[in-house]
């Protein structure tokens, strides 16, 4: 027997566990994300998948699924603030996207070509933020970070590692490493640790490797982050739902 | 101080047991004796408790009072709050400045001292009041300002300062119930020890079912959950603003499965205009303990703690007194007044400087050693609070009220208020007022007779529960203060007509942008443009373009943001705006749109390298006045 919840108005099966962002795209729905990624323990600081939940507004990848709830993603006001939630975090961050090797790759971009994001829509912060270069294969530019936290999840959880933190606070917060330094050189981060790999921008970047595909033939350049999303979403048959 | 650091560092690793919840413990104890905690000690400390050292520095860096670069050897903080600004606080800063040579924000070249702002200290009633090295000093005049900075030139020790510099007056103006308590200590612990259940009621049979600790003898069985009856039959809503039963909260926690429990009193009293709790801790101590105890008693738990904000460190060692006495008198420890099994003890773990852990997780994970980040929920403290055990946070006015119910009984107290309110609400006053302080009220009591109370003339608007609740303008002053209709955590902040409602609400924006922890987008980005425009509105450059946008940030702090501290950011600007109009709009330009970017601003550091502040050195701005 499996219990099941409406998204916008269509039943949706789950699992025990899952949450509405791992029920839904496990039933083939899309609900915009950015924090969540389904190899790790949800976080839900983003707010991108935010939905109303029997009428309260709640983060669908940290909300576990239940049977009766009714849920409202592809809503105007949703997606109004979902708009508005990529602008804050392109006008936070210094993000020129034609001169950054993640364009196409990224999952901030793609997401703001798939909401609709024609404008900047807020002053920018233009924050004084290092690049660090020091490692010889991997370079940091906090310029792109949007604080998501899964380097950290995946250092943590996967390369046993803890390469990454974060200190500060507020508009402060800022991603550092794990060196007296405060240089990723001086940390035990290598090119085959996860952490390298799931970031969702392009604030960590393989060095000469960039341009290796070209622009215009990259991950969203061929289709849109909501089907992409579907196509690589975990589904019943080969995974359980994930941790919750 | 032992000669060598990596010796303080290793006994207070030691003293706080070494593990990782011990980290804010420890690091600001480091910040205390060295100012500051440097590459070396975070390494050390971060050995010490096996902990990643990114870890560490993330923990040094959230707290406002740590500090991973040197900080002055004296390091002085003003207060504020809106209340500071009107009784001059910036001007004294600038002229203590000057007095040390000091540019604010800056350590002075000799590494001596550093002047800069901090969020409400709770001394309201007594400000403008200032921190140094932690430690409060109130009622800051020009005079007693030139004191402390012969003092600082001198190198006294803050420790050897005159105590009438450091003296904290409790201004307690009118009592009820809780202020009068008249309880000696031990007293709501008897009776709620010697409390009964009738021979098969309901409660009876409960108490059998699950006992406050699985195994002890029969006949024990039943005050713990006889007290919790009452605290139920009660009414009791938490007294922090979110007016949760108490009793449900502690039944949850009770009813919970796992092997400890823990009773957690939040003492991180940081709304702005809020003091109530400082007064309890330093007149009520033991009302507070002896709360704490009641529920460790009614819930089964063992341990407890008191967080407590760090700006009342000045309370730590007189509350550490009290606890220590109540040992002496089996009123903590083992067997409490002689029950077997009954094992209760309560340790003060002290705040570095962040409002959001008021919320009662954030509060949590900063008990544990943390970055005090508000966690996801569910699932709720109740059930995984303290180290992922069943716990109950409550605040120190909500066990004060618990300990006069384990006394009176539930009835008594549900007698006094309104049917949604019972009880009374102790209240801190300050601002436009003769007699600031603290007043104790029914619930129930119209806005305007605490007016009248406390001296009050000519009053525009009243905060009500600081800048998360809501500013209500004249012609509501007949609104009762009660969950019903004015909820609050204790603040009371009246502004009297001469007052600038536009800066009362920007002030209160510096404060949410400064304190939001950064976890989430809306409020870590939104708060800080909040802010922004402001402050672009102060500088005569806003236009009803800058107010669609705070409307529009709104919604989306609404919408979306992580906790309530989001969730409110925006209250003070729109409520503010909504009441009082025209201090908005005369500072607006009549054009739809107009650039934060100020030429003439653009050359402040060109006129400081100069050394240049003639007109000739000015761009030409009009600013609507
Ligand atoms: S570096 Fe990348 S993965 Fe890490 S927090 Fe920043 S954006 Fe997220
Ligand atoms: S709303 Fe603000 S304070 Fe609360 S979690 Fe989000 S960033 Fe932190
Ligand atoms: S994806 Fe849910 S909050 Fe980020």
């Amino acid at each position: 027997m499996t219990d099941t919840f409406l998204l916008d108005g269509e039943a949706v099966p789950f699992a025990p566990g899952q949450t509405v962002v791992q029920a839904a795209l496990a039933a083939g729905r899309y609900i915009p994300h950015l924090c969540y990624h389904p190899e790790f323990r949800p976080h839900g600081s983003c707010k991108v998948c935010t939905v109303k939940a029997n009428g309260r507004n709640a983060t669908g990848c940290t909300l576990p699924a239940q049977a009766g709830l009714e849920v409202e993603s592809e809503t105007e006001e949703l997606r109004a603030l979902r708009k508005t939630l990529v602008q804050m975090l392109f006008a936070e961050g210094n993000h020129f996207c034609p001169s950054c090797e993640q364009s196409g790759n990224c999952v901030l971009q793609a997401l703001g070509y798939d909401l609709g994001v024609m404008t900047a829509g807020f002053r920018h912060f233009f924050p004084d933020r290092p690049v660090d270069a020091s490692h010889p294969d991997i370079l940091l530019d906090a310029n792109r970070c949007i604080l998501c936290e899964l380097c950290m999840r995946a250092s943590r959880e996967v390369d046993g590692k803890d390469v990454f933190a974060f200190s500060g606070r507020g508009i402060d917060k800022r991603l550092i490493v794990n060196a007296p330094s405060g240089r990723l050189a001086d940390t035990n981060a290598a090119l085959g640790d996860k952490a390298m790999d799931v970031c969702p921008v392009g604030a960590i970047i393989r060095k000469r490797v960039g341009f290796a595909v070209p622009i215009g033939e990259r991950r969203y350049d061929k289709s849109p982050i909501s089907e992409q999303a579907l196509a690589d979403a975990p589904r019943p048959s080969e995974h359980n739902g994930g941790g919750a | 101080m032992p000669a060598d650091p990596s010796i303080l560092i290793s006994e207070a690793c030691e003293r706080h047991g070494s593990s990782p919840e011990a980290l804010l413990q420890v690091l600001r104890e480091i910040q205390e004796v060295q100012h500051c905690i440097s590459a070396e000690a975070a390494q050390q400390v971060a050995a010490a408790l096996g902990q990643p050292l990114g870890r560490v520095l993330g923990v040094a860096g959230f707290y406002a009072f740590l500090s991973t670069t040197p900080a002055g050897r004296y390091r002085v903080l003003f207060s504020d709050n809106i209340t500071d600004r009107m009784l001059g606080n910036m001007d004294l800063l600038a002229a203590l400045c000057e007095k040390l040579w000091v540019e604010r924000g800056r350590v002075s070249e000799d590494g001596l001292v550093s002047v800069d702002t901090t969020s409400c200290t709770g001394l309201c009633d007594q400000g403008p009041a200032i921190l140094v090295n932690g430690w409060a000093i109130p009622n800051v005049t020009g005079d007693r300002l030139g004191l402390i900075a012969e003092l600082i030139l001198a190198k006294v020790p803050v420790e050897n300062w005159p105590p009438e510099l450091m003296a904290v007056q409790d201004n307690i103006r009118r009592r009820d119930i809780l202020l009068n308590h008249g309880l000696a200590p031990g007293d709501a612990l008897r009776s709620a020890m010697g409390r009964d259940c009738e021979p098969g009621s309901p409660v009876e049979a409960a108490a059998n079912e699950r006992s406050w600790r699985e195994g002890i003898p029969s006949g024990a069985l039943c005050a713990p959950m006889a007290t919790l009856e009452e605290i139920k039959r009660s009414n009791l809503r938490g007294r922090g603003g979110a007016g949760f039963t108490t009793g449900l909260k502690w039944e949850a926690c009770r009813n919970a499965t796992g092997p400890d429990r823990y009773v957690v009193c939040n003492a991180d009293e940081g709304e702005p205009g809020t003091f109530k709790d400082r007064v309890l801790l330093s007149r009520h101590a033991d009302l507070v303990f002896e709360g704490m105890t009641v529920a460790a008693h009614a819930i089964g738990a063992r341990k407890g703690f008191l967080y407590l904000r760090g700006e009342y460190r000045f309370l730590l060692a007189p509350l550490n007194a009290v606890l220590a006495r109540r040992r002496s008198e089996n009123l903590l420890g083992l067997s409490i007044l002689g029950q077997a099994g009954f094992d209760f003890d309560i340790e003060i773990h002290l705040g570095a400087g962040a409002y959001v852990c008021g919320e009662e997780s954030a509060l949590i994970e900063s008990l544990e050693g943390k970055r005090g980040i508000p966690r996801n929920r569910p699932p709720y403290p109740v059930t995984h609070g303290y180290l992922q055990r069943p716990t109950v946070v409550n605040n120190v006015e909500t066990f004060c009220a618990a300990a006069l119910i384990a006394k009176h009984g539930g009835d008594w107290y549900r007698g006094i208020g309104t049917e949604k309110s019972a009880g009374t609400k102790l209240l801190s006053v300050s601002g436009d007022c003769a007699r600031p302080g603290i007043y104790e009220y029914p619930f129930g009591t119209p806005v305007c007779q605490i007016l009248a109370d406390c001296g009050a003339e000519n009053t525009q608007a009243v905060q009500i529960s600081g800048p998360s609740g809501v500013c209500i303008a004249a012609d509501e002053f007949d609104r009762r203060i009660a969950f019903e209709d004015l909820p609050t955590a204790g603040a009371f902040t009246v502004f009297d007509h001469s007052r600038d409602m536009f800066e009362v609400a920007r002030n209160y924006t510096h404060f949410f942008a400064h304190e939001s922890c950064g976890f989430c987008t809306p409020c870590r980005v939104g708060t800080a443009m909040l802010r922004n425009t402001m402050d672009k509105i102060a500088s005569g450059h806003g236009t009803p373009c800058d107010l669609r946008e705070i409307e529009r940030l709104d919604k989306v702090l609404q919408m979306s943001a992580h906790c309530g501290l989001g969730h409110t950011a925006c209250n003070p600007t729109l409520d503010t705006v909504k009441r009082f109009r025209p201090a908005y709009e005369r500072r607006l330009k009549s054009l739809e749109f107009e650039p934060a970017f100020d030429l003439d601003g653009a050359l402040a550091r060109a006129r400081q390298m100069t050394g240049r502040d003639d007109a000739g050195a000015h761009l030409s701005t009009e600013v609507s006045e």
